[in-house]
């Protein structure tokens, strides 16, 4: 139980997670020790292996070098189309959503309940009920196969997740806090600013963390409202391993999968905490 | 609201005017978001009573565009993936997520190390948790040529590219990816439980896994029930893992409902059917949603009456 017993079931148990932890890292080893081996090597061996001379250059060509379809700028511009719409798409969600969960949490107004109801049933509406209403729309406003589309969908969409969160987080704020503010002659948006905002570090960060990855990692959308070079990186690795199944580079394939997964996996690293908070939060609702 | 009348007396403004920037800032966000999940999801289940194919049309068809969706051999075949799956993924992400969750419960040394490596494949994209392991499961250069070169050369392991077991590299990836979120769920379920309450068992003399299955198991429940919901509702509209995995293949013999929707919509251009194919979607959905609401609106109020 929850004390130290004798050392047999102890060696036991740290075996048996150790032997877990190397399975979970397994792909992941993998994949890198891949990345730094030459295609060649990769073919005549297995992809499990070591590298018998580092190929470096397999990010190089990762990055800016290989071609999917006719354009060959590596995976670059569609890193650059994956951050030029998760970043403003976080951003605004975030945002929007901390407003609006303040407004429902402690401001109260007509109807409050209602629309946030139906906002956070946005967590359970698969995303194939909105495709094509989605497609239409965005053809007939002139954004299907834009990033501002892209944009746009996100952030109405993230708008039920940040929502959710805010609004959880400000329910436990005093309500005295407000109603003394607004005595004092303080509005909506004096008392965001200045009392809201401030408190309010933590779960910004969570839904900051939650939203980026979410967005980042979002694959369905991005394959069907965007085509060729407006793709973001995980359309296009898919349509990378379509393109070159004839004859495979799995040395810079591994290179782009590590480059693809780096911002996701940095942002884990380093707000670990907070993106397992996020995780438990948006299961619990 | 209150400053109404306290700002009554200056007619040059009038409230609603000074007030419009907080009105349009909790409206309109709030109100594109509700009204796109009601627009889009009534848009939706019109068009699949229509006899659209590539473009939406307006007409009436009635069912017809159900009943072609359900007696299609794709659709039949992705159901039954979905059952196999959706049971095996969750029994087995539940069940390793709880063992990890105990392990990790006994003030072992690197626990914080551990349960990142634990969690990290949920910072991961599908996309590449499932390029990933097609590579892996791949017999011709993963971990079947590996064993191979190794010298043992009458070893098998070619799950992907068997119609009967490549659902099955879907479970292994999916639990790859998520049974760390059981295990961070649990193991939160595990630290809540009362110390004295065990306590007291061991004073009783009770011995740590007698503890465990009368006193600290039974607890975990309702949080046993969030993780299948959860974890359910992602083996349902699961569409980037298999889409990078196996693509549905060998064949269409890992077809999932999602990937059927897909192809409906956007390769056969049966938008009719690719939208009735979603509202099944949605219904099973349902069908394990409902009871869960009610089963937690059951509960809290009880606590709350209680």
């Amino acid at each position: 139980m929850r004390e130290r017993t004798f050392a047999p079931s102890r060696l036991l148990i740290y075996l048996v997670v150790s032997l877990v932890a190397a399975a979970y890292l397994a792909p992941l080893v993998v994949v890198v020790l891949n990345s730094l081996r030459s295609n060649e090597e990769i073919a005549q061996a297995s992809m499990i292996g070591w590298p018998q001379q580092w190929a470096w250059n397999n990010y190089a060509r990762a990055w800016s070098g290989f071609c999917v379809a006719e354009t060959c700028a590596g995976i670059r511009p569609y890193m650059l189309n994956s951050a030029l719409v998760t970043i403003p798409a976080t951003i605004i969600s975030t945002l929007l959503g901390a407003i609006a969960g303040y407004a429902v949490s402690l401001w109260r107004f007509r109807g409050d309940n209602w629309i946030y109801g139906i906002v956070t049933l946005g967590l359970f509406l698969p995303q194939q009920m909105r495709l094509l209403p989605w497609t239409i729309v965005l053809r007939d406003v002139g954004l299907i196969n834009t990033l501002t589309g892209l944009v746009l969908i996100h952030t109405i969409q993230g708008l039920s997740f940040t929502t959710l969160f805010c609004r959880n987080y400000y329910v436990a704020v005093p309500h005295e806090l407000i109603r003394a503010a607004r005595i004092d002659g303080a509005g909506f948006f004096r008392i965001f600013w200045r009392i809201i905002l401030p408190l309010s570090g933590p779960i910004l960060i969570v839904t900051v963390i939650w939203q980026f990855t979410h967005i980042w990692n979002e694959f369905l959308y991005g394959v069907t409202f965007t085509t060729g070079q407006q793709q973001p990186v995980t359309a296009a690795l898919i349509a990378l391993s379509a393109a070159i199944a004839d004859i495979p580079q799995h040395g810079v394939q591994s290179a782009a999968v590590i480059i693809a997964a780096l911002p996701t996996l940095l942002i884990y690293l380093l707000g670990g905490k907070y993106f397992v908070r996020g995780l438990t939060a948006g299961a619990v609702k | 609201m209150t400053d109404v009348v306290a700002t009554a007396a200056r007619p040059a403004t009038p409230d609603w005017v000074r007030r419009l920037p907080e009105y349009l800032m909790i409206w309109v966000p709030l109100l594109l978001s509700a009204a796109h999940l009601v627009t889009f999801s009534l848009w939706t289940i019109w068009i699949s009573f229509t006899p659209s194919t590539l473009v939406p049309v307006t007409g009436w068809v009635g069912l017809r565009n159900y009943s072609a969706v359900l007696v299609s051999r794709n659709w039949q075949i992705a159901f039954d993936n979905l059952l196999l799956f959706g049971s095996a993924f969750v029994l087995l992400s539940l069940m390793t997520g709880l063992l990890l969750a105990i392990l990790l419960d006994q003030r072992i040394r690197g626990e914080n190390v551990l349960r990142s490596i634990f969690l990290y494949p949920l910072a991961v994209s599908f996309v590449v948790t499932g390029t990933v392991w097609s590579w892996l499961l791949n017999p011709g250069i993963g971990i079947q040529k590996l064993v191979h070169d190794l010298g043992w050369t009458s070893f098998r392991f070619d799950w992907l590219v068997d119609r009967d077991m490549a659902i099955w590299t879907i479970v292994i990836a999916a639990i790859w990816q998520s049974s760390g979120f059981a295990m961070a769920l649990f193991l939160a379920g595990l630290r809540s439980v009362d110390a004295d309450i065990i306590k007291a068992a061991q004073i009783d003399g009770a011995g740590p896994i007698r503890i465990y299955r009368r006193v600290v198991l039974p607890t975990l429940w309702p949080i046993t029930i969030t993780v299948v919901v959860v974890q359910l509702q992602f083996a349902i509209s699961a569409f980037d893992l298999v889409r990078a995995l196996t693509n549905g293949g060998p064949g269409i013999a890992t077809q999932l409902p999602a990937l059927v929707v897909y192809d409906l919509m956007f390769q056969r251009s049966q938008l009719g059917r690719g939208a009735a194919a979603a509202v099944l979607m949605l219904l099973i959905l349902l069908a394990v949603l409902l009871p869960y609401a009610a089963w937690r609106y059951v509960r809290q109020r009880r606590t709350t009456h209680a």
